[in-house]
Order: C-alpha cells, then structure tokens, then sequence
C-alpha cells in the first residue's frame, strides 16, 4: 500500500486525470472563456490563463509534495506529468470540439474557446505547445515546494497581490477618475500612468507587475522581522500608554471609515453598502449559528419581515390601483424602524417555538421551510391586497436626519447609516458573546444535554438566540428596503440565506472579525467582479465542501470555536473512536 | 392539575396549541369547500390521480433520503441535485433517441435506455458525493456534514447550470404515451401516470425484496443499526454505505425521468423543491424507514394535490395552488410537532429530531 502511495509515476497519473477532469469542467463550463476578456498582466496573461495555471501549478505542488521522500528529479518530472497530462484533456476535448459539434449540448463550447486553448496556434504546433504549457505549469508548482519555507510565503504573497490588483485595475481607475482629491493630483497620474495598463479591464503594466511583486514580496519577508519587533516594543511600554496606542488606533480607524466615501466614489460606496447589509445579517445568524449552534437555512425570512414592514409602513403607493397597497400608515424611516425590528424579532420568537425539540438537521430543513412559506406568501395572490404580491412595494421611505444629511447623496446617507448600523450591531454581538447569555449559547452549541444539565434553561436560551439574530436581519431588511427603492419577493429566496451562511461559515463560526472579513470576500469580490457574479455560487459550493474538509473552524476562527472542532485531533483529547473495516467485507456480499 | 404541569411544559402546550389550529383551520376548510358543490367527484379523482403521481415520484426520492440517514445518520442535502443531474442527463439521452426516430419505433427500449442512462448518472453522483464530501466527515460533528451537503448540493446545481446552461429545456414528446384511460365516474387516468405509479411500485417492491431477503440487504440493516458493531460482525462497512448511495442515486436518477415524463420541463434548479418535497415524504413516513418513505411519498403527494384545493377553497382564498408547496412545509412542521418519529415510526433512536 505504501510503497503504491509514493510511487512517482501512480502519484502523477492519479493527480493529472484529477487535475484533467477539473480543467475540462471548468473549461467547458466557460470560466477559462469569460475569464479571458480580463488581463491581469498587460500582454502576458489574463485571468482565464491564470486559471488554467493556477490548477497546474496547485497539482503541481501536490504531487511533489506528497513525493517529498523521492529523489529531487523524480519529484520535478512526476510535477512535470500531471501539468502535461492536465492538458492532454484538454487537447482531447479540442479534438472532441473540433470534431463534433458539442454545442447543443454545452453551450460554452464555442469554436472561439478551442482557439484560445490552442493560444491561436494551428493544429500539430499547438499540441506541444499545451503539453510543454502543462509541464511548465506543473514545473512551478514544484519549484514552489522546493523553495525554502522562509521564501515560499512571501512569493506566494508577491504573486496574490499582482493578481488581486490586475483584477481590480478597472476599479482603482474608476476610483481614481471619480474621486476629486485623487483626479487632479500629477503625483497619483504618473503613478497610475507606470502601474496600471492604460485600457479597459487590462491590468498590470509589465513594470508595474514587476514593482508591485517585488514591494509586496519584501513586505512579506520582511513582515515577521517587523512584526516581532512591534510586538516586544508594546510589551515594553508601560500598559496605559499601550492602551493608549491601542485607542489611537481605533481612532484612526473610524476616522478613515468616515472620510471613505470621498475616496470610493459612488460606485465602491454602494457596493460597501451592499457588503454591509450582508455584514448585519451574517452578524445575526453569527449568532444563531455561531453562538448558539443552531444552523438556520430559513434566515431570509426576516429578512424578508423586516423589509416588507419597512415596506408597508412607509409606502406612499397606497390606494386600490395597481401596484399599489390597500392599507398603510405612511409613516417616516425612523417611525417604522422600530416595528421592522419588532416583529421580526416577534417572527424570530414565534418560528422559534415549534423547533425547540428539533436538532441538527431537523432544524435546517424545518427553518428552511419557514424561509420558503414566508416567500410563497409574499408572493401568492391570497395576500396581494397587503404585500403586493409578485409586483412587490415601491416607494419605501428614505432615512432623513434634516440639515445633517441634506449634503450627502443616496449612497453616502445609506453608508452612515449601514456604518452605524454595523457598528451598532457589533457592540450588541460582542457584549452579548462576553455575557452570561452567550456562554450558555456556547454550552448549548457544545452539547445540549450537557447544557441543560449543568443549569442552562435551553428554552429561553434557544429563543433568545433565535429573536436576537432576526431582530438584526430585521434591521438590514428595513434598511435594504428604503435602499433599494422596492421590495419583491424574489429577493428572498433560499439563496440569501445560502450567502450569508457561507459568509458565517467561511469567515468562522462565532468569530466577529471573520465575519466581516467573510462577507468582504463573499459577497464584495463577486460584486466587483462582474465575470465572477456568474460562478459565484458554483465557487460558493465549492468552498464550502473544501472549508469543511481542510478547514471547518473558518478563515478567522474564534478562539474556542476552533478548539471544539480540533478536540478529537488534539494530542492532549481523546482520541476518536475507530472503525475497523472487515477485511475482504466477508458477510457483506 | 399539578401533575399536569409537570408532564407538560409551556412549550408542549404552545405547540399543541399551534398544531390544533392549523388542524381546525383544515377541516373547516374541507367541510366549506366540499358543501359548496364547486368540484365534481370527477375533479376530485383526478386530483387524487395526479397527486399519486407525484406522490409516486417523491416516494423514490425520500428513499434515497431515508436509507441515508438510516446509515450515515445524516441528510444528505445535496439528493436533490443527485435528482436533477439523472433527469438532466436522460434528457440529452431522450433528445438523441428521439431526433434519430428510435424512440417513436421502439418506445419501450427507448424509454429504458433512458432511465438506464439517468440512473447511471444518478449513481456515478451519489457515489462521488460519498468518496469526496462525506466519507473524510464520518465522524465529524453534526453541522460539519450537514454544511458540506449544503455546499455540494450548491456545487452541483451550478456545475449543471455552467456546463449545460440555464435555460428551461423540454424532453422531447412521447406519443406513445399520450392519452389515457376513461375511469367510471367521470374521470380520467392517463398513460403517463399509469407509467410513474407502475414504474415506481415495480422498483419499491425489488428495493423491498433486497432488503429483506439478500444478504447485502441484511448488511444494510446492520449498518443502518449500529456501524461499529457491523463491523465487529465482519460487515464492510464502506462497502454497505457506497451501496446505499449506489441504490439511492439510481432511484433518484429513474425518478427524475419519470418526473420529467409528467412535467415535461427540466432546468438546473429542478431539484429544490422534488427534494424537499421527498424529505418530508421521508419525516413523514418515518426517516430511515423504507416502507415508511413510500407511504409518506404517497401521503405527501395526495395532501399537497387534493389538500391544497380542500383546505383553502372554502375559504375563498385566491389561486390557492400557489401555496401548494407550502402546504408541504406546513405538514413537515406538524408532523415534526406532532409526531416526530412519522407514521410508520422512525427506526432509530429516539433523540434524533
């Protein structure tokens, strides 16, 4: 079995046809094609390359990792395979392309793609020139595990930051462009004149890449020597001037949140709008399925509670004609915010009852239930008169404060208003974590038995968790209402509750910062990057399976979340009872 | 009266309270309905047909549901896409047939190399499902699995949807199977329904016959009782489980065709509601229980149908089709409310739900 394991030439065939099999999915699925329309280095190589090689070098470094015992040049050449066997699927599926016509079948698959696989080389040519591409590929994923520790994360980073900023080149133009302390500036023109390519979705410059990989890389080596040298300085200091600092740099923080919008521009600002509303409600099933460990799939419902109350209680469409509601008060943003938040707290309370008794699973699929009645109400003619049925609410009230928000524009008022709101809710998250109440959430997501054994009222415990996190998607609803301009009942579809679970999950069960960093990654990237929008829950699915297989306590994990998780891996615990399989499974067939 | 409080808490109490009403509400609405004399016996036995079709349906997907959970004690979310991906792929298989003018000539073999390809896929799913997401999770806690099905159930629709594209495509017709049977009475049973409630009864009967009478049957048994002691038993445990997903990803793949029979139109997103659908027939009829799946497949089918049309019409709610999938929800709550270990009772312990 072993000596099957580490075999070179095993190793490489098993990764290859993996490898294979994920390039020509992803390939026909048309990401290398979309991809392609977005350079990240000006003339050298677009991200639908980038993905492309991406996998080659992520296989590369597999197969040489798990052979790290092999000699060095059998190593290279098994890394060297799998790049080259990758794309012989891919020259397979030119041939298979070119042969026949496979487009009823997969839309993607356009003479154009082939093209682009061959780099725009006609036919014996081009073969090699794909295989020696895998090769390379694999190559530097090998090299990657070959280099030194010490070197290895620093050109990892190097190599992210060119990227992330070749993708996001558009965006820094905009933002340049929009901006008035940026646009005028000669210093910031000959900077974006050297780094950024000038055109649209190209990315780098050559230099630019070069200056920007080099900097980051530094930074990245250089990072643990500074960092360790901050540290011991704070530890130096005497503790009230530490905490000084330590409020300094709050300060500066909030004061760099509040001037942001003069620098984002319209655009970037309405999409950190939108990334906050997601924020809150992550915040708030963060607490429902962080804290208190009950995995919720139906939290668009109040979501959804909070915006049609927004909707309804502030609408002027009111009257008997068509798009219009036969009953509301009409009254102001700041009047009906409070009842959003009521009864979807109220909604939270009432929905929480009848799943008291249920766990794990049951829960899931009874709460997602829930989210889905709530949907189907909205949208059946039973309830028209009052929601609007399929045709919605329009017109909900926007948030005034008189003279102090006569000055913004729509997107800035709703930016102070979502900073609040976040801000708001990321207190009320942590002192509830640090409370009483949020221990005896932590006991129960451990075990309930246990829990309830040891004093822990689990009634009230679950239904608190239950009211707190939907008082808070409440919040965002009614503040995604008056945003939007509308409210329709396919904007709470299961899907939302998916995204913002994957935020949670992703960013860290029970972790406030993961959080925020999931719903940066989650739900701003895909935003800013209008190619990604139309795989965002493909890669959403994707990362989910492989977090909970590598990594189940999330990017930026609470502390005793992640000791949960580990618990039976942890030399000190106990370790995890065995199945010992039947050899042969005599008795089976 | 203490001794009352004692046995009972607030809670029992609200939830009693809150199934007694909806129960209330239905049969109100059922007598209303029925003493307007708006729908015929004759509507009432189509309704009834066409909700045994569905029904039928359901049954073989909550079997997929329930054997899993008998043996890995776990939903595995992502049946639904296991589903779609067989109705999906018997799609491109019925296309071809149809366009070469086989299908019409011999429409039996045609239709069985189409189930037989949609199982294949189904299967070819399933059992990858098990290899990558769930077999490193066996013994992970409970939300851990549950999320990776979630995911993967999210992978899959949208691998569908990039590879195959998002628009609604319709299996080709079949003119062999059109018309139907007139019934006493009025009413009609057409061929396709005829086809799904055979179909389905033949494959529950043959999964019933494995696994009471086989040896591999007998395993599964063990399996679905206690893993480790299986083993202890000389059961291979990984091999029971493969099968399970083997068997459970066929019924789903033959499902998704006969589903595709009777609505004709199939896209990426197909699976969502089938699949919810399934796994309340499956709570209802008791989870890891196999008889108990099919008859709440059948149950299920005949309340959303019929019910939806008996409950609310009496009331004079508008359309109330639309709440038709709403109605499944509404049972799956009570019946978790009510009963959580189903009709035919849950075979497994008890603090499961």
């Amino acid at each position: 079995m072993t000596t099957k394991r580490t075999s070179p030439l095993g190793t490489a065939l098993r990764q290859g046809i993996f490898a294979g099999a994920i390039a020509a999915l992803l390939t026909l699925m048309g990401m290398v094609e979309t991809f392609n329309e977005r350079d990240i280095i000006e003339g050298v190589i677009s991200m639908g390359l980038l993905l492309l090689v991406a996998i080659l070098v992520v296989f590369g470094s597999a197969v040489a990792g798990a052979l790290a015992e092999a000699r060095l040049a059998y190593r290279l050449a098994a890394s060297a395979l799998t790049g080259a066997l990758t794309e012989l699927f891919l020259i397979g599926l030119v041939i298979l392309g070119q042969q026949a016509n496979l487009r009823p079948v997969f839309p993607n698959a356009s003479p154009e793609l082939w093209e682009l696989l061959q780099f725009g080389l006609s036919v014996p040519l081009s073969y090699l020139a794909m295989l020696a591409f895998g090769a390379i590929g694999g190559l530097l994923g090998a090299g990657l595990t070959i280099l030194s520790r010490r070197f290895r994360g620093p050109v990892i980073v190097g190599v992210i930051t060119v990227v992330l900023i070749g993708l996001l080149e558009d965006l820094i133009g905009i933002t340049i462009a929009s901006s008035p302390l940026f646009a005028t500036s000669p210093l910031v023109e000959t900077l974006n004149e050297f780094f950024l390519a000038q055109g649209v979705e190209s990315g780098l410059s050559k230099p630019g890449a070069v200056v920007v990989f080099l900097i980051s890389s530094v930074l990245a080596y250089l990072w643990p020597i500074l960092r360790s040298g901050a540290r011991s300085r704070t530890q130096a200091m005497p503790s009230r001037r530490r905490h000084g600092l330590a409020l300094t740099a709050y300060g500066v923080f909030v004061v760099v949140l509040l001037i942001l919008p003069n620098f984002l521009g319209p655009f970037l600002t309405d999409v950190s709008n939108s990334v906050m509303i997601f924020t809150l409600m992550a915040l708030g099933l963060n607490i429902v399925v962080g804290f208190a460990g009950l995995l919720d799939l139906g939290y668009v419902a109040f979501f959804a509670i909070g915006a049609y109350t927004m909707g309804v209680l502030t609408t002027t469409a009111v009257g008997g004609g068509s798009g219009q509601i036969v009953w509301g008060p009409g009254l102001t943003f700041w009047g009906a915010l409070p009842f959003a938040v009521l009864f979807s707290l109220l909604a939270g309370v009432l929905l929480g009852i009848p799943v008291l008794r249920m766990r794990g699973d049951y829960l899931a699929i009874v709460t997602l239930g829930f989210g889905e009645i709530v949907r189907y109400l909205a949208l059946s003619d039973a309830l028209k008169p009052y929601t609007g049925g399929s045709q919605g609410i329009v017109e909900p009230a926007i948030p005034t404060l008189g003279q102090l928000t006569a000055s913004l524009n729509a997107q800035e008022l709703y930016y102070y208003l979502l900073l609040a709101c976040v801000g708001l809710v990321i207190f009320i998250a942590i002192r509830l974590r640090d409370s009483r109440q949020g221990r005896s959430w932590m006991a129960v997501r451990e075990d309930e038995d246990v829990a309830q054994a040891m004093g822990v009222r689990l009634v009230s415990t679950k239904l608190l968790a239950f009211a707190s996190g939907a008082a808070m998607a409440g919040l965002a609803g009614a503040v995604f209402a008056s945003k939007v301009g509308s409210i329709y009942p396919h904007s709470f579809d299961l899907l939302k509750s998916i995204n913002v679970l994957a935020i949670v999950i992703v960013g860290g069960m029970g972790s406030i910062p993961g959080v925020i960093l999931g719903s940066l990654a989650l739900f701003g990237l895909p935003e800013l990057l209008r190619e990604f929008s139309e795989y965002r829950y493909f890669v959403f699915g994707a990362v989910l399976v492989a977090m909970m297989l590598t990594r189940p306590e999330g990017l930026l994990p609470s502390a005793k979340r992640k000791q949960e998780l580990h618990e039976a891996t942890e030399p000190g615990g106990e370790p995890p009872p065995q199945v010992v399989a039947a050899p042969g499974g005599a008795g089976s067939a | 009266m203490r001794r009352f409080f004692e046995r009972y808490d607030l809670v029992d109490v609200i939830m009693w309270l809150i199934a007694a009403t909806i129960i209330i509400v239905a049969v109100f609405g059922s007598v209303k309905t029925i003493q307007s004399g708006k729908y015929s016996a004759a509507t009432w036995v189509d309704l009834g047909l066409s909700g045994l079709t569905q029904g039928s349906v359901y049954a073989l997907i909550a079997l997929g549901y329930t054997m899993v959970y008998g043996v890995l004690r776990m939903i595995n979310f992502a049946h639904s896409e296991v589903f779609m991906g067989g109705s999906f792929i018997g799609y491109f298989a019925a296309t071809a047939l149809a366009s070469s003018g086989f299908m019409n000539a011999n429409p039996v073999a045609g239709l069985i190399v189409v189930f037989f390809v949609a199982g294949l896929t189904s299967v070819v799913i399933a059992v990858m499902l098990e290899r990558i997401a769930y077999r490193p999770l066996r013994r992970a806690p409970r939300l851990v699995p549950l999320i990776t099905a979630i995911g993967a159930s999210l992978f899959l629709q949208y691998m569908f949807r990039g590879l195959f594209g998002s628009q609604i495509r319709s299996y080709p017709p079949m003119p062999s199977l059109e018309g139907g049977i007139g019934l006493p009475g009025g009413g009609e049973i057409e061929y396709v329904q005829v086809l799904v409630i055979v179909a389905a009864a033949l494959m529950m009967l043959v999964l019933y016959l494995f696994v009471q009478r086989t040896r591999a049957g007998r395993a599964l048994r063990a399996v679905s009782e206690d893993k480790d002691v299986a083993a202890l038993m000389g059961i291979d445990v990984d091999a029971t489980i493969v099968r399970t997903f083997v068997i459970g990803g066929a019924f789903a793949g033959m499902a998704g065709v006969l589903y595709a029979l009777i609505y004709r139109q199939i896209t990426f997103f197909m699976g969502f509601i089938p699949g919810i659908k399934a796994f309340t027939a499956a709570v209802l009829g008791g989870i890891g229980n196999i008889p108990g799946a099919m008859l709440g497949g059948l149950t299920l089918g005949v309340t959303e149908s019929v019910g939806t049309i008996l409950f609310l019409d009496g009331y004079g709610v508008p359309a109330p089709y639309q709440l038709k999938d709403g109605i499944a929800f509404i049972v799956l709550v009570l019946i978790l409310i009510l009963r959580p270990s189903g009709i035919l009772g849950e075979q497994l312990a008890k603090t499961k739900a």
